[in-house]
């Protein structure tokens, strides 16, 4: 059975009622057990639990830290291309928009792995739009085999492929797949993704299977935050991680907190998800998933990200360009979505430094998964 | 006198060793250390960076004054744990290695199969190899007769902080041993350290009670005086609890004296 088969059995309206009438009572009883059940987890992520930021946010540290330790991972993300088929309408990529595309050669993609290299970073997100025409395998293979001897763990974001394909990138020296799958909803998706091989709600939904399938060691999913009621996508989640960690149990499982920010085409998010939202979401996630790993991207203030470090982030991205050639050309191309905190790499080790935790550059290496070469 | 204890021919004063993740700081960690006494420190290869000598983890740990054992945590099969193995040798590390063969990323439990195969290959290649167990008797046997320098058998899964939840599989290891036994992982109070070398382990290993604690350094050296309480307990010879009275002899009292 398939993520798809156990999430159609989610009856979206049902699901809103049964976190609505949670109580005060049902959240002190949440916070008061020993390990949280996703009955805990509903309750916890109800309005009722509003009044109770504080002591799920102490709880939240300190499981994180005694799970993961007083250190946070860097990461730096590497946009390869902007080109995109895909119509969804929150982003700068937007097949519609008239904006500067490019796609880096493997040279340029390389000049940016060296540049993201000289600043500490080891490990390495690839990110490109939906465009499998331009970004072919053995594109990506040309550029992962610049990567690979520059760090020691690559991530992939890219579209979505099939097991074999992926079994292509993890012989590249791939260790990592993120996918966010945007909304849960699938009627709400259909909405969003008016078009293009996105539109295909199930295929983007069993992406991290496939991944799962082809051995990826991390596997990221995520909500885009602002697209629905951000308390029924952190239930969906946290069923989708749970699921993952059942069925890919050898794999590190993540979960990244994107909001929607201004890009181009000027999309306004219909549920805006506040501050206070997402400390409870959040929290409540780590309460329920206290192994996941949580990621936080530049998308967010500086101040924000600041505050939410010891909440139970166990990853942050610094210093990231959005646009395909960004770090060493600067904004020659449109950037998929304007960043918010714009401090510098080693600023915002420093700050990590501050709060009473270790940044860590590198804590994979890629030799764990290359075989005889 | 306590005898010192001796692991693969190398003698070390201290019972605590001491597992560097998790710390706040490189200072944090050194300070701890530092306090805890500790001789032996393991490092995760997958955290270095064994082209550098700049590395923020190594450039901070003095190789003349610690023995400084790599382990393979991440690996998740023998294969892959090998490699790692190899490759701190091949940059000049010593040939020792702290096994671990975790697949699964959530409770770090090691695969006994896979642990087992690694340590075959290792020990042939003349690795002196500390494999990390789950609290099993025979394996620790099996992997004794492969010729591993010690077995580590957990007290409960790394990290949980939760003591001894193995006691009763750890004393039947400690009975049959031939080698060290290092009661590793789990281990979250000074009363867990102690209780498991009260047991008779030979030494124990900890990290996040340390690395986590509000004062990092105070911890260790809690640490170091657990271990030194229960080993003294331990070769004071600890009364063993009876359930019946042995004063009268109430089925033998007959007998006459």
């Amino acid at each position: 059975m398939s993520f798809y088969d156990e999430l159609k059995q989610v009856a979206w309206e049902d699901i809103r009622r049964e976190i609505h009438a949670r109580t005060t009572e049902d959240v002190e009883r949440a916070l008061g057990s020993r390990a949280c059940t996703l009955d805990d987890f509903v309750s916890l992520v109800s309005p009722a639990a509003e009044g109770y930021l504080e002591p799920m946010a102490q709880r939240a540290h300190s499981v994180t830290e005694q799970r993961f330790g007083k250190v946070i991972s860097l990461f730096a993300p590497l946009y390869v291309s902007n080109e995109c088929t895909n119509p969804c309408v929150y982003c700068g990529f937007n097949v519609h928009h008239s904006v500067e595309r490019l796609t880096l050669s493997a040279d340029e993609a390389a000049e940016e792995g060296e540049y993201l290299r000289k600043l500490g970073f080891r490990h390495v997100l690839l990110v490109s739009g939906e465009a499998p025409k331009v970004i072919t395998e053995s594109y990506l293979q040309g550029v992962l085999r610049r990567l690979r001897p520059l760090f020691s763990s690559i991530s992939i974001e890219i579209y979505p492929m099939s097991t074999e394909a992926y079994r292509g990138m993890a012989a590249e020296g791939v260790d990592g797949l993120v996918v966010y799958q945007e909304t849960y909803n699938e009627t709400g998706y259909l909405t969003f993704h008016p078009g293009g091989k996105k539109r295909d709600f199930r295929w983007r939904l069993e992406t991290p299977e496939r991944g799962g399938a082809a051995g990826f060691r991390r596997i990221g999913i995520a909500a885009l935050l602002g697209l629905d009621d951000w308390r029924i996508e952190a239930y969906c989640m946290a069923l989708h991680a749970r699921y993952l960690l059942r069925h890919f149990w050898k794999s590190h499982i993540t979960i990244s907190f994107p909001r929607l920010r201004p890009a181009a085409g000027g999309f306004q998010p219909p549920r805006l998800v506040t501050d206070r939202n997402l400390v409870q979401m959040l929290t409540a996630l780590r309460l329920f998933l206290p192994d996941v790993g949580f990621t936080l991207s530049t998308r967010e203030s500086a101040a924000l990200r600041d505050h939410l470090i010891p909440l139970g982030i166990t990853s942050m991205s610094a210093g990231s360009r959005t646009e395909p050639g960004g770090y060493t050309h600067g904004a020659e191309a449109e950037a998929q979505f304007e960043v918010a905190d714009d401090r510098s790499p080693a600023a915002v080790a420093e700050v990590i430094r501050r709060k009473g935790y270790e940044p860590v550059w590198k804590d994979w290496d890629a030799a764990f998964i290359q075989r005889a070469s | 006198m306590d005898k010192p204890l001796v692991i693969a021919g190398r003698t070390f004063k201290s019972r605590l060793l001491l597992g560097t993740g998790k710390f706040a700081s490189p200072q944090e960690m050194v300070r701890a250390i530092e306090a805890s006494g500790a001789e032996i420190v393991t490092v995760a290869l997958r955290r270095v960076e064994l082209d550098n000598p700049e590395d923020s983890i190594l450039s901070h740990i003095d190789p003349g004054r610690y023995l400084l054992l790599p382990n393979t945590s991440g690996a998740r099969d023998a294969e892959e744990a090998v490699r790692l193995a190899r490759l701190a040798r091949a940059a000049g590390c010593e040939p020792w290695v702290k096994l671990e063969v975790t697949p699964d990323p959530q409770y770090l439990l090691p695969d006994p199969v896979e642990t087992l195969k690694a340590a075959q290959i290792l020990v042939k290649e003349g690795f002196v190899v500390l494999p990390y167990i789950n609290a099993d008797p025979i394996l620790a046997k099996r992997l004794e007769d492969i010729g591993t320098a010690t077995v580590m058998p957990l007290g409960a899964p790394i990290g949980s902080n939760r003591g001894l939840k193995t006691r009763d599989s750890i004393e039947i290891i400690i009975e049959m041993a031939t080698v060290p036994v290092v009661v590793d992982a789990g281990l979250g109070a000074p009363s867990h350290a102690a209780e498991a070398m009260e047991l008779g382990a030979d030494a124990v290993l900890v990290n996040t009670a340390i690395a986590v604690a509000g004062d990092p350094e105070a911890m260790a050296q809690a640490f170091k005086k657990g271990v030194e309480a229960g080993r003294e307990g331990y070769l004071a010879g600890l009364g063993h609890s009876q359930k019946i009275a042995s004063a009268s002899s109430p089925l033998t009292g007959f007998l006459g004296s």
